[in-house]
């Protein structure tokens, strides 16, 4: 079956056992939204990095999809293609 | 715990906007330092917790990229852990999401176990397993007045919490709503602002919305509560019914830190501002005033302290700890910390430099001083 991959900043690694790419199997499109969820499920505290506990992705964590971001797409429910990568970055932000 | 001995020692926690140190002390003068815990995460609030035989440092995180969260550690910072499933989080159907955490309060010695957060938005929070896990005080959150509290410049939030000794009266206050008192333990709250103005509202003395920016428990008398307000030092003798002025005989009512003695009746301290509008020590001066009679008198302190300061304290940037005599400690907006063992008599600058100070915490812990690590 085709993979989707979830590219990690370094600094969101530890949380994810070390691993700088999560992947899971998926033999069609899924949201950006169930993708994480997938992708995140056994790391519960990556899961809040990314996301408040109302689901909402946090204001400076950006996702990428065919290298646009899902804001300017459609956000949590932008559609993943399996063999796609995607990449998690934090926006410039902070002083 | 009242008094050191030689199995006794110091431990002072500074939360800055990009991250925590920690220091250790026999004698509150030489401090060893570690950190920064968290780096590029600020650190608005911290609890230590020495009940139970153990120290417990407790501190509210909150990355501008990742959240908040809470974080724990038992080996004085060499490692902490944050509770897998997040020790503070709105349930389901209140469709809020935790912004910051500005507020851990250990409860009293003879409820081991309980401590109280307070957080933005406007909400209280109460543990009853040290900090790992903290429910939402629905009584408060569903408060009829919710919609119209405010935000002050930091955002709206819950930031202090007071329970006097028998667990049934809770005071919280938060910036803007005034004091909300609580005579069931927390279950139902009512708002407790009369004589507190709000110089800045159509009406100023509302019954509530007054910004008031801290609150502390007078130690040995029941009842009674300092506040520093925006503009105005309140004091209430009997659990926040009527509060009068204490203002007089300080150089500024502004301000944001109230503190008061862990043990002796009528002992608090403040840290004047000039005005809302000159956010700086009078004069560019800085000096606590400790008040010993409930605030009928202040005494200016300033040994020590530098000759010419800018900066602002914020309100839960000063702490004390339960030595005797007891010692007072604040931190600047410009990164620099004073300690003093003796009550705020005399000052020594104990960190400099460091990024904006948000929270000082200071206690006194069992056992030698420890070399903390650098985790985190």
């Amino acid at each position: 079956m085709a993979e989707i991959s979830v590219v990690l900043p370094s600094v969101l690694q530890p949380l994810a056992g070390g691993q700088s790419v999560l992947t899971t199997p998926a033999d069609g499109a899924v949201t950006v939204g169930r993708l994480l969820d997938s992708v995140t499920g056994t790391y519960p505290v990556l899961a809040r990095r990314l996301r408040d506990e109302t689901g909402a992705l946090r204001r400076y964590v950006n996702i990428y999809v065919n290298g646009e971001e899902v804001r300017r797409l459609r956000g949590l429910e932008t559609e993943v293609s399996a063999g796609q990568e995607v990449l998690i970055i934090q926006s410039v932000a902070g002083g | 715990m009242g008094f050191m001995n030689a199995s006794e020692s110091f431990v002072l926690a500074i939360g800055t906007k990009k991250g925590l140190w920690l220091a250790t002390s026999q004698d509150r003068k030489q401090w060893s330092f570690s950190g920064p815990h968290f780096l590029m995460s600020e650190v608005p609030s911290i609890g230590i917790d020495t009940r139970d035989g153990r120290t417990r440092i407790m501190v509210g995180v909150r990355s501008e990229h990742w959240g908040p969260y809470v974080a724990h550690s038992d080996d004085l910072g060499a490692s902490w852990t944050e509770p897998e499933q997040g020790a503070i989080k709105f349930p389901e159907g209140t469709d809020a999401a935790v912004e910051r955490i500005w507020q851990i309060y250990p409860d009293a010695e003879s409820r081991p176990g309980v401590v109280w957060a307070g957080a933005e938005p406007i909400s209280v929070w109460k543990s009853t397993d040290g900090g790992e896990h903290f429910e939402l005080n629905r009584g408060l959150w569903d408060h009829p007045h919710r919609s119209e509290w405010g935000a002050g410049y930091g955002g709206a939030a819950a930031h202090s919490i007071v329970v006097n000794p028998s667990g049934d009266k809770v005071h919280v206050a938060m910036s803007t709503g005034g004091v909300y008192r609580s005579l069931d333990g927390g279950t139902s709250w009512e708002p407790r602002n009369k004589g507190i103005s709000a110089y800045f509202m159509p009406d100023p003395n509302p019954e509530f919305g007054q910004c008031v920016h801290k609150i502390a428990a007078d130690a040995a008398v029941e009842g009674r509560l300092y506040a520093q307000n925006h503009h105005g030092v309140y004091r209430t003798d009997d659990n926040a019914e009527n509060w009068e002025s204490i203002a007089e005989g300080l150089p500024a009512d502004f301000g944001f830190v109230m503190l008061t003695h862990p043990r002796r009746a009528g002992t608090a301290w403040v840290v004047p501002l000039k005005a809302d509008g000159e956010r700086i020590p009078p004069d560019g001066k800085l000096a606590v005033h400790r008040t010993d009679d409930a605030g009928s008198t202040w005494k200016r302190l300033d040994s020590g302290l530098p000759q010419s300061e800018f900066n602002a304290v914020l309100r839960d940037a000063a702490s004390v700890d339960s030595a005797e005599p007891a010692g007072v400690y604040f931190g600047t907006r410009g990164g620099a910390v004073y300690a003093s063992a003796d009550e705020g008599e005399t000052f020594a600058e104990v960190a400099s430099h460091l990024p904006d100070v948000l929270c000082v915490r200071a206690a006194v812990v069992a056992g030698a001083p420890v070399a903390a690590g650098t985790g985190a």
